[in-house]
């Protein structure tokens, strides 16, 4: 029989049974429509939250204090305790390396601000006027906080447009003052409504200088330590300038933690990966039951059709040439029903980022090959049961089934 | 031709065995028309699957054309049936999705033969059988006796050597039984050795040998107008 003989003939069999047909098209496209979407979705994530990191700029070096990073047999490094506060000093310190372009020393909190008797809870970020660049925050309106000694506790503040909205609605808030825990502050200017800042909401925060932060919060440590290395080149040069900085100011302990924004990123890029390899296996399984269903109908089919098979065999096909069509069929079954599931899969992805224009759902070619292929494969495997069982029919005994 | 030598098929029903033929000796020339009759259980269909190649003895000896075909793989006995033997079935076995051209073609296409040969063939038989006008006509829409006349047009398609045909009027009505048995004798007349199977004496008379089987023995082999025992 003629490869294309044995395509049209399977073919043929398959439209002359349009509900079974259907059936299996309908298992196996939506097999690969999970795997396709899902990872796309898995993949989207994953080059959401690696742009988002990469858009911070990935010569970033964070200094947190406390060692994170190895064990130690010290209890106060087991509660995570750190033995000894990064302060002002320590920052100043670290600005003087000629691998530093950027740096700012961060305090987080929480405190209430006031306005003419309207009051409300906000996220506090101390910093200095070098937190603008390197976290590419916007300004609404007025001006950031004044580039001047990070020493220098100035109560001035930036807020973000949605605690203007609460506090002054459509009131000009520029020059006004506002009471900021105990402390009386400046308000000179409001935040872009545009992304996020360690984490928080900038429409949501409000910026003072770091000492002026550590004033109202009432410490002398830092948050951590944000700084921008020339390029990346120097990144381990910067590495080294923070060690031994801190090491000559802690009286020799290297007491700090240093994380890298292309580490924190490659962590990101591994978890999202292994979380997308993981979807995609949890909707593979969705093909093998797929196949295994495959397996089942053509198991019935060629029950129902003893006598066809018994009929070829005494019109002198071979026993190859069943199995050949037997397998042909499945494999016809799993290659319309993997398109179908690709283009379901790709509408699905398409309709996500409808909804969802920041999450960009490209299906990894690995996936698409790997749904198409498992889609194939279980096609294959699951038919040669039935193939079998086709192939060894004694032809007089399926001919009596008539 | 054809030529059986002792040749037994025994099957083991329920631990019991059972001797469907029992050292059969026969020799069919070509060009012969012979009818093989006999009771139910006689072992005549069990004759016509040896000679069909649909079954295998269990001793005795198959020489087809000269070849011992006793000892062929499954796939030599598939390749020579599909060459050499053409088979008509009480049932018509026709293919129920497949129209009556498709089913004509259906050993060649089984033979690997070109859709355009396959075509200009069945054409040609379609309208030697008077079916040119239902060849575009699935099985459930075609009377017996078309079905009949599809399912001998797929049987020497491949133009067999020789036509077995079991109880080919068994589930025709009076006329077309008759027709039936018309155009195989015709084929029979072209130089086609031809086998039926039957129950109906009438039909079995119209042969110019008849073999009656009893008890998977032949009881009389003897030709039309002059008869004699088996050997």
């Amino acid at each position: 029989m003629r490869p294309l003989d044995t395509i049209g003939f399977a073919m043929h069999s398959l439209g002359s049974n349009r509900v079974r047909t259907l059936l299996m098209l309908l298992a196996m496209s939506i097999g690969v429509a999970s795997v396709v979407l899902l990872t796309g979705i898995g993949n989207g994530a994953r080059l959401y939250i690696v742009d988002q990191f990469a858009s911070l700029g990935t010569n970033l070096v964070i200094v947190i204090p406390g060692r994170t990073e190895t064990a130690s047999n010290t209890p106060a490094t087991l509660v995570g305790e750190t033995p000894r506060d990064l302060t002002l000093g320590d920052a100043r310190a670290l600005m003087r390396g000629d691998t530093v372009r950027r740096l700012t020393p961060v305090n987080i909190g929480e405190l209430s601000i006031a306005w003419r008797g309207k009051e409300r809870q906000v996220p506090l970020i101390g910093s200095t006027s070098q937190i603008l660049e390197i976290h590419h925050l916007t300004m609404e309106r007025g001006v950031f906080l004044p580039d001047e000694d990070m020493e220098i506790a100035r109560p001035v503040c930036v807020i973000g447009a949605k605690v203007y909205r609460e506090l002054f609605g459509t009131q000009n808030a520029l020059g006004e003052m506002v009471r900021l825990g105990g402390f009386r502050c400046r308000v000179i200017g409001i935040l872009g409504s545009e992304g996020r800042s360690l984490g928080l909401d900038t429409e949501e925060l409000v910026i003072v200088p770091v000492a002026f932060a550590q004033m109202l919060l009432n410490t002398e440590g830092l948050f951590r330590i944000l700084i921008e290395a020339k390029d990346l080149d120097v990144l381990d040069r910067l590495k080294k300038h923070i060690s031994s900085t801190i090491a000559k100011r802690h009286y020799g302990e290297e007491d700090v933690t240093i994380i890298t924004q292309d580490s924190v990123l490659a962590t990101f890029d591994k978890i999202f990966r292994v979380l997308t390899l993981t979807v995609a296996g949890i909707a593979g399984i969705s093909l093998v039951v797929a196949g295994i269903l495959i397996m089942n109908v053509m198991l019935m089919a060629v029950a129902q059709r003893t006598a066809e098979i018994g009929l070829c065999k005494a019109l002198g096909a071979s026993q190859l040439q069943i199995m050949l069509l037997v397998v042909t069929e499945a494999l016809l079954l799993s290659t319309i029903g993997g398109l179908i599931g690709m283009t379901l899969g790709f509408a699905g992805s398409w309709l996500v980022v409808q909804f969802y224009p920041t999450l960009q759902t490209t299906p990894p070619p690995w996936a698409i090959a790997a749904a198409l292929g498992t889609a194939l494969g279980t096609g294959f495997i699951f038919s040669l049961l039935p193939a079998r069982r086709a192939a060894r029919l004694d032809p007089i005994q399926a001919l009596a089934k008539h | 031709m054809i030529e059986l030598r002792e040749v037994s098929r025994i099957f083991n029903v329920g631990g019991q065995e059972v001797r469907a033929m029992d050292r059969i000796s026969l020799t069919i020339e070509l060009g012969e028309y012979l009818s093989i009759m006999g009771p139910s259980g006689s072992g005549k269909s069990t004759l016509l699957n040896i000679l069909g190649l649909l079954d295998t003895p269990n001793s005795g000896t198959y020489l087809l054309e000269g070849i011992n075909v006793t000892s062929l793989s499954d796939n030599q006995l598939a390749a020579t049936r599909s060459r050499k033997i053409g088979f008509i079935f009480q049932f018509f076995h026709l293919i129920p999705r497949l129209t009556a051209q498709q089913n004509i073609e259906l050993p060649l296409l089984l033979a690997g033969v070109p859709s355009k040969e396959r075509q200009a063939r069945s054409t040609r038989l379609i309208e030697a059988f008077g079916l040119a006008a239902r060849s575009n006509h699935r099985p459930d829409e075609l009377s017996g006796g078309q079905r009949q006349r599809v399912a001998i047009a797929r049987a020497v398609i491949n133009e067999p050597a020789v036509l077995l045909a079991d109880e080919p009027t068994g589930n025709l009505d009076r006329h077309s039984g008759a027709e039936i048995v018309e155009l195989m004798e015709g084929l029979n007349s072209k130089g086609l050795t031809l086998v039926v199977v039957t129950h109906d004496p009438e039909i079995g008379r119209r042969a110019r040998r008849q073999v009656r089987v009893v008890d998977g023995q032949i009881a009389a082999d003897s030709l039309r107008g002059a008869s004699h025992a088996a050997p």
